[in-house]
């Protein structure tokens, strides 16, 4: 997956966790917590559709590293490069 | 057998908890004692009637849209719709003591105002209270448990006012005698309060329906007649689990939805000196009368009373059988429904203890079941309509029967007082969801089977 690719993926993830929301304005540098309306058990969900859709095993410690959608392209472009 | 988890118990806790599990890949099996799922929110059949126990009415109820609260949270945890549950808002319940009511409705706006206009010199203390209410971190695992009497009274100075809040929120859930943890009261006067009442035309069947085919539907494996005989530990760990029909098997983790002590209970080194101090002791008696008209057609319209016969809410287990100077009246049928229900219901709810239910023989138990549903009718029709003539049915179930049919230790329906909040046990690899977990109610158990599913088994990898 190309950089722009895993970004749309961890979109359409939030979007299908969190429906109701407008993604559209959703800036990369911001914590997507600030900008939408999700939960620390939504953000989990995040975690565990990477991981049942793509295998991808986050760890606690490294939930941090999704916090913003920069960060979050920039910590799993490696794991999912490949994909 | 090997699984990834194995749940004991298919009440609301265990069934959400598997939800999450198996949406996850996660091998899960949940086993449950009974026949029937829903644990100590289930449901019956007697004499041609479809029978609730538990639910009077699910708490936290809010419009569709709301987001941040609860009843939303869990939907999108579950992967659920909001018509999933079908749930329909209450009409109006009031608590009632001698001299005052307080009605309150879905619409926490119309509550504020009931206090004011009864207790006008309270009007700046209640707003006080709102404010430690809403600014309290009450999912906080790790908060030091303070006492809400000791808050409330420093706020609001009318102990009359005081009794009145905390009459609905411990009847609905207060394991502890006489106060309450002060989380679990802000919990509580959301849940009852700022949210509301309501009831899927179908009762708890709705829920359970929805949970199990969910359940089913991601894959979990759901064992029914299968009580766990015991635990076998070894290094701090649940080594394998021994099943009532002789099969053995083992779990990287273990949640447990049957109770703390109830649990510990089956620890192949159980010491119960460590444990037994933690025992619930609140039960209650509950009696349900089939009407052969519906309430409102009496000009009963109210959905929930919480009645008190003085100015002090005494909430502890009774010294004799039942306990009527207070209680609660429910109306399955005054929820706004789409259509009515096959029949007319009331619910009554009273205080009772599980030492003198139990003790008694066959027949004396059935007397003084039929000598006490007399005694409360007499106390009830003072609160509502005297409906005694249209009764056609009547079941009455006792801290006896709740024992039976969910092993609670004392028919204790809110669990221990000593709630576990982090789900966690000395073993490293068993944990606790449910009603001793912390969260009660319908919504705060579905919240526990779902937090302790997060938090011990997918945070985990």
């Amino acid at each position: 997956m190309t950089k722009e690719q895993i970004k749309d993926t961890i979109l359409e993830i939030i979007a299908q966790i969190i429906p109701d929301e407008d993604l559209s304005n959703l800036k990369g540098d911001i914590p997507i917590r600030e900008q939408v309306e999700l939960d620390s058990m939504d953000f989990l969900d995040i975690i565990m559709e990477l991981r049942k859709r793509y295998g991808i095993e986050v760890p606690e410690d490294d939930y941090i590293q999704l916090a913003t959608l920069d960060s979050s392209v920039a910590y799993l472009e490696p794991r999912m490069r490949e994909l | 057998m090997h699984y990834d988890v194995l749940i004991i118990g298919a009440g609301m806790s265990g069934l959400a908890a598997g939800i999450r599990l198996a949406y996850y890949g996660k091998r899960v099996r949940i086993v449950e004692k009974h026949y029937r799922v829903g644990g100590l929110n289930s449901f019956y059949s007697l004499g041609g009637y479809k029978l609730d126990v538990g639910l009077h009415a699910m708490t936290n109820y809010v419009p569709k849209g709301v987001k941040l609260s609860p009843l939303p949270k869990l939907l999108r945890q579950l992967k659920l719709k909001a018509e999933d549950f079908g749930l329909c808002p209450q009409r109006m319940s009031v608590i009632k003591f001698p001299d005052t009511s307080l009605r309150f409705n879905n619409d926490f706006d119309f509550f504020v105002q009931e206090v004011v206009d009864n207790f006008p010199r309270q009007a700046d203390n209640f707003q006080k209270l709102l404010k430690t209410i809403f600014e309290y971190d009450e999912l906080n695992l790790h908060a030091k448990p303070i006492s809400a009497r000791e808050v409330v009274s420093s706020i609001i100075s009318d102990p009359l006012l005081s009794n009145m809040i905390f009459c609905p929120l411990m009847f609905y859930g207060n394991a502890q005698e006489n106060d309450m943890e002060f989380g679990q009261f802000v919990i509580m006067f959301k849940s009852i309060f700022c949210e509301g009442f309501a009831r899927p035309q179908a009762g708890v069947r709705q829920i359970l329906d929805v949970l199990v085919k969910k359940y089913k539907a991601c894959g979990g494996e759901l064992k029914m007649r299968c009580a766990v005989t015991s635990l076998k530990c070894a290094n701090s760990r649940v080594e394998s689990i021994l099943l009532e029909n002789g099969e053995v098997l083992t779990a990287d983790r273990i949640l447990s939805s049957a109770g703390y002590v109830e649990t510990m209970k089956l620890l192949t080194d159980y010491d119960s000196s460590k444990f037994n101090s933690h025992a619930g002791q609140l039960s209650f008696v509950e009696f349900i009368l089939v009407l052969n008209k519906e309430p409102a057609e009496m000009g009963y319209e109210t959905t929930i009373v919480f009645y008190n016969n003085s100015d002090i809410f005494d909430y502890r287990r009774p010294d004799g059988l039942v306990d009527v100077s207070s209680g609660v009246i429910c109306c399955p049928n005054n929820f706004q429904f789409e259509g009515p229900l096959p029949e007319g219901m009331i619910r009554i709810t009273n205080l009772a203890n599980f030492d003198l239910w139990n003790r008694l023989g066959e027949e004396e138990y059935k007397a003084q079941k039929a000598a006490w549903l007399e005694t409360t009718l007499k106390k009830v029709v003072k609160f509502i309509p005297d409906f005694r003539d249209s009764i056609v049915f009547t079941d009455i179930f006792t801290p006896k029967t709740i024992h039976k049919f969910t092993g609670r230790i004392n028919g204790a329906v809110y669990g221990t007082p000593n709630k576990i909040k982090t789900g966690r046990t000395h073993l490293d690899n068993l944990f606790i969801c449910g009603t001793d977990q912390g969260f009660l109610g319908i919504v705060g158990a579905i919240l526990s089977g779902i937090s302790m599913a997060n938090l011990h088994v997918l945070q985990k990898g």
